[in-house]
């Protein structure tokens, strides 16, 4: 039989497919006298043609995007056990209602009067999110987790100032996500990490020594934590802060963990922000779009960024005027295309099917924790609630690392788990099946995981090859950064 | 159970694996005081009955597809090839990650490179990065990249013409970031006043920040702009709104600008209630290590098969943390995808066509509101527009209200974007609109203003 792969596999880039006088389009006819910019418009300020744009047809461009699209891993085909990436199900029904001619097709700047039905389903998605973290108000306006956790910490940074105080410090843990360091500074503060403890959570004392300081603005704190373990002491920690007039930000982005059994607003939280792509089920996309609402406590409601969805009798506005607001974080309103996703989704579930969600993903991870425990090393052993981070100590003893592991599970058909964080664990495997997998997937990919530590043990070797069923074979990262090549262009004649 | 999870057998099966004899145990972690009763919201819905409540919604709000529309104001109404929402739809695409395993990810790797490409294509730059959130928060990390290159100098010098949304977004960053900032007005001509630019200039600004066509719709004379700019040792940026100009302006990159960002919507992407759209990225090379955000490279597998990569990540917020050009993370990545896809379709003849269309449809209508008893007279008769332009009128939001009774959009009252603006309505033409739909709009000016 011959290589049926070979095709896709010979895909080019779209610039060089192009072939001259090919079109892949057809605009409607022009009514109105053709106009002549140069007839308007200073010479210099105009272009012509762009000689390097490709010709392509319709179908060309059909065929080339559904062959790329063939190279991708996707939920839609299997378990995707990244962790603190919540790669659930994506339900086609929000995909349906989002492209709604009401609902895609709006302007943003239409009149108030026009656009009642996306208003109304601003505010009923920030009812919602208000019912599920127990917060005072929520923002739907930043565009992804970081973007909300800028905003958070924005509004920190104004409380502060309102209060007449110019705190620098935000306490963040050695486990965090990158964005929040990165945040933290960007909204204008100084970072100090905080070490976890042995059960890689956060204790109170460390924390005390630096509010004692006067000068901490917020600790931010991800629930659970990165290791999916939750901080027993978090509400606690958030009194300590409180007291001394400083803010517990909380980072979201594992919300999936503990929906209808517990809330934000009950840990002491003063923001927080919810990645809608995660708990929510909007899709990643391959890197985004998402979503990252801000959910406050009344301490930092006067301070939301602009402009707020409000109700009055049966009328909603988009009111700017907040006289202590941050300002605005970015054009327009949100990505309203992800809140209809996910307000369409906490419909599909409803309260007790969120709080089910929850139980599913915190049940399949502790399956997955108990079937691959002994096999592969557990280094904190706190309860699990929606991920486990393994560890490679063991492989690394044959000379097997992470990234081998990750890349021959490639082979088996699975996306691997996360390994670029948590810092705190070397060699870290963070696995979060999701409430989306059964007890047949899950299986598969213990049976898989264990099919690989028995490959580290007998030939390690084979797994430094791998993957080797894939699309491509492993990458030369070092040489793309080396050498940067970041576009296409025309090879010299 | 709920149709998106697994069957209560298999709960039953897991928890006897886990030595549970509930699912409630697995929460014992959890503290009395951190736990919530049910949740107080509906229960949960058949895929009718959502349906349902979405066509409900949707049917409160007039789509812009069954009105004549000619508002833009940073967000267009351009064609929007049936193929590229199709193919968006392949769970391939939409239903990924970020590419971090490259192995299984060539199919979004390599559609973000091509989109980098058309990216530096269309600003004549060196690199653009795999994409933002939208044109404000590209404006701020352009402002954020000058400073991080000219340490020292902390003062941005931007234009009064730019978005009002840009504009407020980059001064919620910038008091953030201890970065000042000096509005540059404009002159009769719309276009940025030559005096005020030379006048806000000095040894502390790292960056002049221009929009063009600009927010009254006028095209900018870059050239002059970004040499002022350069004589004053700040870096030139361009911001582009309506990026189906670049389909007949030249862009920055011809005239020395360091960094050309803003939004692309205008390439095939719905109008979504402001969003998700597409910010955009292109700087010259010697900034490539300041850049925000991904960036996709070309490299060899194995086999040296030709492959593409995320590279350059150091300088990301996973690998640097508080030391990170930018903290983004999440992008628009499928959103540049649809606009991949758009720019191919369209190529080398398309963009241009669509961009003159727009430009003659906007010409037609400028022709009738300079013509007698139109109504309402041009903000900036003398400025050269692409498709967009400003005609002043006392109440616009009132002229617009008597319009939107004959589902005409006329346009976006000024009054809506902010107060620094000369009260007026923005009128912009798309390819989109036809002669009649022109008519339209004319003759109720005519008859309301």
């Amino acid at each position: 039989m011959s290589d049926t792969r070979s095709l896709r596999e010979r895909e080019k880039l779209i610039f060089e497919a192009s072939s001259p006088g090919r079109v892949g389009y057809q605009l409607p006819t022009l009514d109105v006298p053709a106009a002549d910019p140069a007839a308007t418009i200073p010479a210099a300020s105009l272009r012509g043609e762009i000689a390097e744009l490709p010709e392509v047809s319709e179908v060309d461009v059909v065929r080339h995007f559904t062959r790329l699209s063939k190279w991708n891993y996707s939920v839609d085909e299997g378990l995707y056990p990244l962790g603190s990436c919540t790669m659930k199900y994506n339900p086609r029904i929000n995909e349906e209602v989002v492209r709604l001619a009401g609902i895609a097709h709006l302007h943003p700047l239409q009149p108030v009067d026009l656009v009642q039905g996306a208003l109304a389903l601003m505010w009923e998605l920030e009812q919602a999110l208000i019912a599920v973290t127990g917060m005072a108000r929520v923002t739907l306006q930043p565009a992804a987790g970081a973007h909300g956790e800028l905003t958070g910490m924005l509004m920190i940074r104004k409380a502060l100032q309102a209060r007449g105080e110019h705190r620098k410090v935000v306490l963040i843990p050695d486990s965090a996500h990158g964005t929040n360091p990165a945040t933290a500074v960007f909204a204008g503060f100084e970072v100090v990490e905080i070490a976890s403890n042995e059960q890689g959570t956060l204790d109170l004392e460390p924390v005390r020594t630096h509010l004692d300081g006067g000068n901490v603005a917020a600790l931010m704190a991800t629930v659970p934590n990165t290791l999916g373990v939750f901080e027993p002491e978090i509400a606690r920690l958030a009194g300590m802060l409180h007291e001394k007039g400083a803010f517990l930000y909380m980072d979201g982005a594992n919300l999936n963990a503990f929906v209808g059994v517990a809330q934000p607003g009950k840990m002491g939280a003063d923001a927080l922000h919810i990645n809608l792509h995660k708990t929510f089920s909007t899709p990643h996309g391959g890197g985004g779009p998402g979503a990252g609402p801000v959910a406050v406590s009344q301490a930092l409601v006067p301070f939301l960024p602009v402009p707020t969805v409000e109700k009055s009798g049966d009328r909603f506005d988009l009111v700017h005027d907040h006289p202590a607001t941050i300002g605005k974080v970015r054009g327009f309103y949100g990505n309203f295309g992800m809140l209809v996703r996910a307000l369409a989704y906490i419909r599909s579930m409803g309260g007790a099917g969120l709080k089910a969600m929850t139980e599913g993903a915190v049940l399949n991870a502790n399956y997955i924790r108990k079937s691959l425990e002994g096999i592969y090393n557990l280094k904190y052993t706190g309860p699990s609630l929606h991920e486990v981070v393994f560890d490679d100590s063991r492989q690394a003893e044959k000379g097997v690392h992470n990234i081998d592991i990750a890349k021959r599970l490639l082979d088996y058909g699975f996306h691997p788990p996360t390994m670029s964080f948590p810092l705190i664990v070397h060699g870290a495997l963070m696995i979060e099946p999701t409430e989306s997998e059964g007890i047949q997937e899950l299986d598969a990919f213990i049976e898989a995981m264990k099919a690989i530590a028995l490959e580290a043990e007998e030939n390690p070797e084979m797994l430094h090859g791998a993957p080797y069923t894939t699309p491509v074979r492993r990458l030369d990262e070092v040489r793309a950064a080396r050498q940067p090549v970041l576009r296409w262009q025309r090879p010299r004649e | 159970m709920h149709r998106y999870l697994a069957g209560a057998d298999d709960n039953r099966r897991m928890l006897e694996k886990v030595g549970c004899s509930s699912v409630e145990e697995l929460f014992a972690s959890l503290p009395a005081e951190v736990r919530c009763g049910p949740l107080d919201l509906p229960p949960g819905r058949s895929e009718e009955e959502v349906r349902r409540e979405f066509w409900a919604l949707a049917g409160k709000n007039l789509t812009t597809e069954c009105s004549v529309c000619f508002l833009g104001a940073g967000v267009y109404r351009h064609v929007q090839p049936a193929v590229a929402d199709a193919l968006l739809q392949r769970g391939e695409f939409f239903t990924a990650y970020t590419p971090y395993q490259p192995e299984v990810a060539q199919g979004t790797l390599q559609a973000i490179f091509e989109f980098q490409t058309y990216v530096c294509q269309l600003t004549e730059l060196d690199v653009a990065n795999a994409s933002m959130y939208d044109g404000a928060t590209a404006v701020v990390e352009a402002a954020l990249l000058a400073r991080r290159a000219l340490p020292g100098r902390s003062r941005v010098a931007v234009a009064g013409s730019l978005h009002p949304d840009y504009n407020a977004v980059l001064r919620t960053y910038a008091e953030a970031q201890g970065i000042a900032l000096t509005e540059v007005g404009w002159d009769a001509a719309g276009r940025l006043d030559a005096a005020s630019l030379a006048s806000a200039l000095g040894p502390d600004v790292c960056a002049v920040i221009v929009q063009s066509p600009n927010v009254f719709g006028v095209v900018e004379d870059l050239a002059s702009v970004g040499a002022t700019a350069k004589a004053a040792g700040a870096l030139a940026v361009q911001a582009v709104a309506e990026a189906t100009s670049l389909g007949v302006l030249a862009p920055g990159g011809r005239f020395g600008f360091d960094v050309v960002c803003g939004e692309l919507q205008a390439f095939g992407i719905p109008a979504a209630f402001g969003g998700p759209h597409l910010g955009f990225f292109a700087a010259r090379q010697n900034h490539l290590r300041q850049m925000p955000g991904r960036l996709v490279g070309e490299t060899v597998d194995a086999e040296g098969k030709r492959a593409f990569v995320l590279t350059l990540s150091t300088r990301e917020q996973h690998i640097r943390r508080a030391k990170a050009t930018s903290n983004i993370c999440t992008n628009h990545g499928l959103m540049a995808l649809a606009a991949t896809m758009v720019l191919s379709l369209l190529g080398k003849k398309g963009v241009r066509e669509v961009a003159l269309a727009s430009h003659s449809v906007a010409e037609y209508l400028k022709a009738g509101v300079r013509g007698p008893g139109s109504g309402v007279r041009l903000a900036f008769p003398e400025g050269p527009t692409y498709n967009e332009f400003l005609v002043l009128h006392d109440d616009p939001e009132g002229l617009l209200a008597r319009m939107q009774k004959e589902l005409i959009l006329g346009g976006v009252a000024t009054t809506r974007l902010g107060t620094d603006l000369p009260r007026g309505i923005l009128i912009a033409a798309t390819e989109r609109n036809t002669r009649e739909e022109c008519d339209r709009l004319l003759d109720a000016l005519r008859r309301l203003a």
